[in-house]
């Protein structure tokens, strides 16, 4: 299924787009970060957290919506 | 109370609740970006006791967003600017404001004298500084960050509530994110995500809608956009900030970001390989008189660093497992990192030694 990725923060900077599409036939979150670490190396060396349905997920949880943010922390002040 | 009369005829608010707001005492760390609106609505809504932690100085690239300073302000320190300024906007309440640096040693007692913390911090070692003394002190933590055009914010620590760890567990290095003296901020960002968090604190002192606790918002100013994700409390996280508390003083500022679990049981200690015991106990007067262990009494521990094989896992003993944690911490200090503190103290360790036959030199 076609999903919507959308990067906050630096993660946008480092990928270069505030969202893009991809085309998903894995099961999981991890099955998910795979791919996005393939397309976008930095991304395995910077912590953030993934969200669907405005909730947090974990490796293990089931891609159910074509929407995922992958969100950083923020350091500014 | 002619000053607070558009809150009194809130009724919502009302004269009971502008007394709660002018009773409160609120902590704000870092009067920057953040800390600026936070401090300047605070004080303009009459919070009795405002505290300000910040140990820098205004300089001129400050002005496009701390708004409590003017020229007049440049080279004067933060804190102390801000509480000059804050004066002239309400005098009937009590300002404190501390000219230096939250550290492990001092955070506690700050925390201690206030109700809520407010972080208006600009780094992840801090952050997770006010995060755990906040986790320790058992203070609400009105939380937010901002990024370019982005900002974040939640209450921590609320209520039985997550906590900041809950969310970011272990903090990025300092090299991955950058700071706005890097990159740049708008300008009005911080003042948004500020009067936000300030917002939190009048909500939380009065316990009023829905705080914003157990979720995270986050902002984007092009996008005009915002998310509210929620987040769960995880004991784990929790426990691992409290299992440190009692040495929380103690930690040397910034030497982890991190926060290991370096309590173990026996059980756990010996599926770990290559293991060196260390018993600390200072009136140990029997002699172990295993090979597998040495003896170096908590007090003489910093002198007696190069008895110690970096190449092998370190696990601290003691009577019941208190000093064994300094201990630990000591060691970590020195970058012996592969130490860990056995909960349940020596007695086990010499029963285990003895059931299972150790050779006696």
């Amino acid at each position: 299924m076609m999903i919507t990725i959308k990067y906050f923060g630096l993660l946008a900077e480092v990928t270069g787009c505030s969202s893009e599409k991809i085309n998903f036939s894995g099961t999981t979150i991890s099955d998910l970060k795979e791919i996005l670490f393939q397309k976008h190396k930095v991304l395995k060396s910077l912590k953030f957290k993934i969200a669907q349905h405005n909730e947090l997920n974990t490796d293990k949880t089931k891609v159910t919506s074509s929407e995922i943010a992958l969100l950083p922390p923020f350091a500014g002040g | 109370m002619n000053r607070y009369n558009r809150h009194i005829i809130l009724s919502e608010i009302g004269l009971e609740g502008q007394h709660k707001i002018n009773m409160a005492k609120v902590l704000v760390v870092g009067a920057g970006g953040l800390g600026c609106p936070v401090l300047q609505y605070l004080a303009a809504a009459g919070i009795g006791t405002l505290g300000i932690i910040d140990f820098d100085i205004v300089s001129e690239s400050n002005l496009q967003r701390q708004i409590l300073f003017g020229s007049s302000s440049l080279g004067i320190n933060k804190a102390i600017a801000a509480k000059k300024r804050l004066e002239d906007l309400n005098t009937s309440i009590s300002i404190h404001a501390y000219p230096k640096k939250l550290n492990h040693k001092n955070a506690i007692s700050f925390f201690k004298e206030y109700d809520i913390i407010v972080d208006g911090t600009d780094n992840f070692k801090t952050r997770y500084l006010v995060s755990d003394a906040c986790i320790i002190t058992k203070k609400p933590l009105v939380y937010a960050g901002i990024y370019k055009f982005e900002g974040q914010v939640s209450v921590f620590n609320y209520n039985n509530g997550p906590s900041y760890r809950c969310l970011f567990p272990n903090s990025p290095k300092q090299e991955e994110i950058p700071n706005c003296s890097e990159i740049g901020v708008l300008g009005v960002l911080p003042g948004i995500i500020g009067s936000l968090q300030a917002n939190e604190v009048i909500k939380i002192i009065l316990n009023l809608g829905e705080i914003l606790s157990g979720k995270v918002l986050y902002y984007n100013s092009l996008s005009h956009l915002f998310n509210l994700i929620k987040v769960s409390r995880s004991e784990k996280e929790i426990q691992k900030v409290m299992d440190i508390a009692d040495i929380f003083e103690n930690l040397d500022e910034g030497i982890r970001c991190e926060v290991k679990n370096n309590n173990i049981t026996l059980k756990e200690a010996l599926t770990k390989k290559n293991i060196q015991w260390i018993d600390v106990r200072n009136n140990s007067d029997q002699k172990t008189n295993y090979p597998e262990i040495i003896q170096i009494p908590f007090a003489d521990l910093e002198q007696n660093l190069h008895k110690i094989d970096k190449n092998k896992k370190q696990v601290v003993f003691c009577h019941a497992g208190i000093m064994s944690k300094k201990a630990v911490s000591i060691l970590q200090k020195h970058q012996i990192e592969d130490s860990f503190s056995l909960k349940n103290g020596a007695l086990e360790v010499m029963n285990h030694f003895k059931k299972n036959n150790y050779e006696k030199p």
